[in-house]
């Protein structure tokens, strides 16, 4: 059973249409990624995706459901989110942030149990953020803050994982390791969907590049059968020349086009 | 370096929480005998404790204290001050819901004119002599419950931009909305016939715990129980949707419905209060305030911690109100604006970085 569906899907902005019939279905333990010029929608779809849009047309399944048809707190045990450049308070020390994430598994109260506290330590060290626990989220660098994010976004113990541009204001070094990391959840069995701005990070890490142009969905494959000039063009212009990677033929390398900018 | 960072931060290790939860505990019933004590006819802070004692223990008469004592302190001064704890406690607790669900340190019940409007409520019931009662509770309380929730309702649509609440527009339409609530019950008051009637006016106004007596105490506290009662049950709620509301919809909360049940929540425990004391401002602002600065944003001890000390301001700012001129008594709110506005100012002052 596929755990994220999107059936003919169709979304406007007060008549101004943003999605237009978009299928893909995302299975279990699948890293799919999810790419696209700036506007072409990925945060839209990924909104729909969490429930917080209504498709005006097709459908969405979220574990063979409409989002809406679950209970919050059910479904936030069933998938993460780490929103784009999301909001977190500045006082809130970094363990407070990430204890967040057991929300839905809290009882009376809202006290943490010794097994809450563990999962959520575990989750922070899992993006290498253990020495930061007691710091104020308001003195962390982005990039810090991005973990924070995705480290709350592990402790919910998801089956579906989505987000948006998790590694935008990561350096190469944490890039690769959030990416290993996700790659390695996904081994777990937790389906992955990510929104990535970096085509080589997609090609090495994922499963599946879902390209999204304009709305509508041009190429849905593995790395080498998307990142393809022919396929990438009509979404990045001439901008981009791409090469079989020397080490992994299958996955391809994608490099600016100095001729055309 | 690293091992400097991760030891916990100062103020919220459990331990310390635990300890500043236990000396308020004790505060209070200290700083409630001393304000009972504190009057006119001097009755020693020793002597308070032991007719408690003695009423307690089933009312035995002993020779050893005047026989008005008794009268003094279970009359008068017992619930003046019980009044004024339940009173400071709630407007605290209030304030810190309205900071936290229009996620804007600046919400209490009187900046976002919500007392206004519960003052203007119970005013209107006054001047008319309104007879309806509901569920126990008088046309009074019912018509100050009606005005808080309405100006609730109105800057919660009014201040709203995009699905935030930006706090120059809050504070904006809290003043004006106030201004509105205030010049309404202003001309009430003007326009009673007899004396009576705008004693009540001014009551409402600046607030005054001058009508205490036991029923009054007795009538606010369901309404405190349920009021309270839900908002302590959504502590950690509160927490969360300090989040923007995708997010903590992501984790597990129904915004929408957990945002108007608090909502109502704070109005009706609001309300109750100030139809027994009218307009008292800068409690719920402050109070929050202080707690959130030594001890953290975690509403699971936010939310009592400020209780506690919310108490204990407002029964020593009665204190202050009922005998600096005594006979003749300062109205409350007077003593908590000249008392917290400036200390307020020094805050923002000392501490520039943000603070919510
Ligand atoms: N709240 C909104 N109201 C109107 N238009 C919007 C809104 N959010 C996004 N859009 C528009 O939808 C299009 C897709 O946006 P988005 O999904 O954020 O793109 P991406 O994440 O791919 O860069 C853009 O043209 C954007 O201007
Ligand atoms: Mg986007």
């Amino acid at each position: 059973m596929h755990v994220l569906e999107f059936e003919g899907v169709g979304f406007s902005f007060r008549d101004v249409p943003i999605l237009r019939e978009v299928s893909f279905a995302v299975s279990p333990g699948e890293f799919v990624a999810l790419i696209g010029p700036n506007g072409a929608g990925k945060s839209t779809l990924v909104r729909l995706a969490a429930g917080f849009l209504r498709p005006q047309r097709g459908r969405i399944r979220l574990f063979g459901r409409p989002p809406q048809a679950w209970r919050q707190r059910e479904l936030a045990r069933l998938m993460a989110l780490v929103p784009q450049g999301a909001f977190l308070p500045p006082t809130y020390t970094v363990w407070e942030s990430v204890l967040l994430g057991r929300t839905p598994y809290l009882g009376f109260l809202g006290w943490a149990s010794a097994q809450d506290n563990r999962i959520a330590r575990e989750a922070l060290q899992q993006v290498g953020g253990a020495h930061l626990a007691e710091r104020l989220v308001g003195e962390l660098s982005g990039g810090e803050r991005q973990r924070v994010l995705l480290a709350r976004a592990l402790a919910q113990q998801p089956r579906l994982l989505l987000l948006d541009e998790p590694t935008t204001h990561l350096d190469i070094h944490h890039q690769v390791s959030v990416l290993a990391l996700l790659s390695e959840v996904c081994a777990g069995g937790v389906a992955v969907l990510a929104v990535l701005h970096d085509l080589n990070l997609a090609s090495t890490f994922a499963d599946r590049v879902v390209l999204l142009c304009d709305g509508r969905l041009l190429a849905d494959g593995p790395p080498a059968e998307v990142l393809r000039h022919e396929l990438l063009a009509p979404a990045y212009g001439n901008s981009l020349k791409i090469f079989p990677r020397p080490d992994d033929g299958g996955r391809p390398a994608v490099l600016p086009n100095p001729e055309r900018a | 370096m690293a091992s400097a960072i991760s030891s916990p931060r100062a103020g919220r290790r459990p331990r310390e929480r635990l300890a500043a939860l236990s000396c308020g505990l004790l505060a209070l019933p200290a700083v409630a005998a001393l304000a009972a004590a504190w009057g006119p006819a001097e009755i020693p802070p020793l002597a308070v404790a032991k007719l408690c004692w003695s009423q307690l223990a089933g009312g035995t008469t002993s020779a050893s204290w005047p026989s008005s004592w008794p009268l003094i302190l279970f009359q008068i001064r017992l619930p003046r001050v019980v009044l004024g704890g339940l009173v400071g406690m709630t407007l605290a607790i209030a304030g810190a819901t309205y900071q936290a669900l229009f996620r804007n340190p600046l919400a209490d019940p009187y900046l976002i004119g919500v007392s206004s409007g519960a003052s203007l409520g119970a005013t209107l019931a006054t001047y008319f002599t309104w007879r309806f009662s509901w569920g126990g509770l008088n046309a009074i309380s019912l018509a100050a419950f009606a005005g808080a929730l309405l100006a609730t309702a109105a800057i919660y649509f009014l201040a709203r931009v995009g699905g935030r609440t930006p706090v120059t527009v809050l504070i904006l339409a809290g003043v004006a909305l106030g201004a509105i609530c205030n010049a309404g019950t202003t001309f009430l008051i003007f326009a009673a016939k007899d004396a009576f009637q705008s004693m009540h006016a001014i009551t409402w106004i600046m607030g005054s715990l001058a009508l205490a007596d036991w029923d009054r105490a007795r009538a606010i506290l369901p309404y405190l129980l349920v009021g309270l009662g839900v908002i302590g049950w959504h502590a950690h709620t509160l927490n969360v949707l300090q989040l923007d509301e995708e997010q903590a919809q992501a984790l597990g909360v129904a915004v929408e419905r957990s945002k108007r049940l608090l909502i109502i929540a704070a109005s009706l425990a609001t309300a109750a209060v100030v139809s027994v004391s009218g307009v008292i401002g800068f409690v719920g602002l402050i109070v929050p305030h202080v707690v959130r600065m030594l001890w953290g944003p975690d509403h699971r001890f936010l939310l009592p911690m400020s209780a506690l000390v919310g108490a204990v301001a407002l029964i020593l700012a009665d204190g202050v109100a009922r005998n600096v001129f005594a006979p003749r008594e300062l109205p409350l709110g007077v003593v908590t604006a000249l008392v917290g506005a400036p200390f307020f100012l020094h805050l923002l002052r000392r501490q520039k970085r943000e603070v919510f």
